[in-house]
């Protein structure tokens, strides 16, 4: 639109920008009235050194997996039935059969169970390397310190979120493993048997066991996760990507001062604005 | 934007000096929890209670429609007008007010009143949720844990001094997930401790709940297909009961390698006590388990063995020697 031609625009040109018009509207109609558009660019579009490497996309990779366990998990939660109960039929535990149910007769359940169940390990395993290259690069340091803690207690939800589901087959191993960890916690001094017994719902594991860790696994510690990630997410973008330790660049330097490009007014068009206007002027949603 | 209200700092002072506002009074708050006492007391004493509330309602209702009428009745009513003063240059508009200490009573603002109010009132409801919640995630883990009695059927099928591996289910409500291994021999008859001259029946029964973890021990030796004697099939009050007849050299953890002796005292491995066993009593000749119980050892055997005997602990949790102190305190168990 802003676009001056030189000489008189071309019809493929003239239908070009209609298009382009034509996906911009809603996207313009969104940001004037929320700011969403800005705001995304504003998360994704960040300034980051110049020598970042693929070191440094383990975390997107972290969170990537975090987020296929969560969809995945949410189709399971459709099919899986959390019950202790036997099958009058077939004399089996109705869990257990829900789950072979769920890989052997739905169509597909086999691959989106095999997602979850190995995205499980995957998303552990992809945080501990995202942990391992921040600890190398040490981007732990000033001023990111309480992002260390985040991440470390994302780490303990994650674990938490593999010790909870591990039960939900309801099988022989789901079954003994579970009295192993919960044992384990039972011999933490002082509230260890305390700790047990509440992780059980009794004195022995039986069916309010298993629907407990199915409403931890699939509802409690997944919201803390989702709140533990934001609030890592927010910190990042406050703080900031560090360069790796080789990196030639300035340990501390101020950034020039350029004009973020996430900050201009419409989504590809840069708005013309008076001489000696002062940025914040230019700001999504400052418009009137 | 509307026409700007007057705030209260740029009100007028002819417009208080007009207004005919009753004085503020408390009497009102007193006639509520009259009537909320009278409430109550429906629900619990009507006689004692409602009587309690309906005088107090009845009193402060009283007081109140006296003060309201006061003017009506000719009484002069002192108003007073709500004042301010006006501010000083250097005064900092933003300062709390009653930050200065010693003032009797700190003038508190509209705003830090409604701020206070709102963060309280948001408290109190917050605190009204969650308590019972907090409560009822917790509680039921720890109260009414009932005790199962398992009847394992007349003692005349133990033959004295042989072992067998029984299982049973602990909660038929409960289901498979209740069913429970133990080990149990017939010691025959000994002296009653109480009363020497009696003779009582008496059952070595060891749970096969490893201490260390909590793992099903196996009984290292022969069993029933290699011995060449029967299954035992039961049916009891707890459903079917079965028996598999065993010759154990020690019992064996296959999770992490605990050992222990027939008696159940640790002899290898990461267990941390002697194996725990049930308690049982003899009802009209069946031999019925109670709950179990925790051992750090087990001297002699039999009969005869002198059992230290402790309240129920978890595995990995020791009962004697220093470690105790780390658990001074279980959840109540059977």
């Amino acid at each position: 639109m802003a676009t001056t031609y030189r000489r008189k625009p071309t019809k493929a040109e003239l239908r070009r920008q209609q298009m382009e018009e034509v996906v911009l509207y809603p996207l313009d109609w969104l940001e004037e009235r929320s700011g969403l558009v800005g705001g995304i660019k504003y998360f994704l579009f960040r300034k980051v050194p110049s020598d970042v490497n693929w070191m440094q996309t383990l975390g997107s990779a972290a969170l990537t997996a975090f987020l296929v366990q969560a969809i995945t998990g949410v189709i399971l939660a459709m099919y899986y039935v959390p019950s202790a109960a036997t099958d009058p039929h077939t004399g089996k535990p109705v869990a257990w059969e829900s789950i072979v149910n769920i890989s052997d007769n739905l169509t597909m359940g086999w691959l989106v169970r095999g997602m979850h169940r190995w995205g499980a390990s995957v998303f552990i395993i992809l945080m501990f390397l995202h942990m391992g290259r921040v600890f190398l690069f040490g981007a732990y340091k000033y001023p990111r310190e309480l992002n260390w803690i985040v991440g470390v207690l994302i780490l303990v939800m994650g674990m938490m979120e593999g010790f909870t589901g591990y039960l939900l087959p309801w099988d022989q191993t789901a079954y003994w493993a579970t009295v192993v960890g919960i044992n384990l916690n039972g011999t933490a001094p002082i509230l260890g048997p305390w700790l047990a017994q509440f992780l059980r719902g009794g004195q022995a594991i039986s069916g309010d066991t298993l629907t407990r860790f199915y409403s931890l696994h699939m509802l409690v510690i997944p919201a803390a996760i989702i709140g533990l990630i934001t609030l890592h997410l927010y910190l990042v973008v406050r703080l900031g990507v560090t360069s790796p330790p080789w990196s030639k660049d300035a340990a501390g330097g101020e950034p020039e001062e350029e004009e973020e490009a996430s900050l201009r007014p419409g989504l590809t068009r840069p708005v013309p604005r008076p001489a000696g206007a002062s940025p914040m002027q230019a700001e999504p949603g400052g418009r009137e | 934007m509307e026409p700007e209200q007057p705030s209260p700092d740029t009100e007028q002072e002819s417009l208080h000096e007009e207004a005919h506002l009753p004085s503020p009074t408390l009497w009102p708050i007193g006639f509520a929890i009259g009537i909320v006492v009278v409430l109550v007391g429906l629900i619990i004493n009507p006689l004692l209670i409602s009587t309690v509330g309906a005088v107090i309602a009845i009193v402060f209702g009283f007081l109140w429609a006296r003060d309201a009428t006061a003017e009506l009745r000719g009484q002069t009513v002192v108003v007073e007008p709500e004042r301010r003063e006006p501010k000083k240059a250097d005064q900092a508009p933003a300062a709390p007010p009653g930050a200065e200490e010693g003032a009797a009573l700190p003038p508190v603002s509209r705003s830090v009143f409604l701020e206070g109010a709102t963060l309280g009132l948001g408290a109190v409801i917050g605190a009204v949720i969650t308590v019972p919640v907090a409560g009822f995630a917790v509680l039921p883990s720890f109260l009414r844990q009932e005790l199962s009695k398992v009847d394992l059927g007349p003692i005349s099928a133990f033959p004295v001094g042989r072992w067998f591996i029984a299982t049973f289910v602990l909660d038929p409500a409960e289901g498979e997930v209740s069913r429970r291994t133990a080990f149990v021999r017939n010691n025959g008859t000994v002296a009653n401790p109480e009363k020497p001259s009696e003779q009582v029946p008496s059952f070595t029964i060891i749970s096969n709940h490893c201490v260390h973890l909590g793992c099903p021990v196996q009984a290292n030796g022969p069993t029933g297909s290699i011995l060449g004697e029967p299954t035992v099939h039961e049916h009891t009050a707890n459903g079917p009961v079965q028996f598999v007849p065993v010759v154990p050299a020690g019992y064996g953890c296959p999770c992490h390698g605990g050992q222990y002796d027939p008696e159940g005292n640790r002899i290898a491995g990461p267990p941390v006590r002697a194996l725990d066993r049930y308690a049982f009593e003899i009802d009209h000749g069946r031999l019925v388990l109670l709950g179990t119980y925790s051992v750090s050892h087990v001297v002699g055997t039999g009969g005869q063995a002198k059992i230290y005997k402790y309240k129920q602990a978890g595995p990995g949790q020791h009962v004697d020697g220093p470690e105790q102190w780390f658990y001074p305190l279980q959840p109540t168990q059977n």
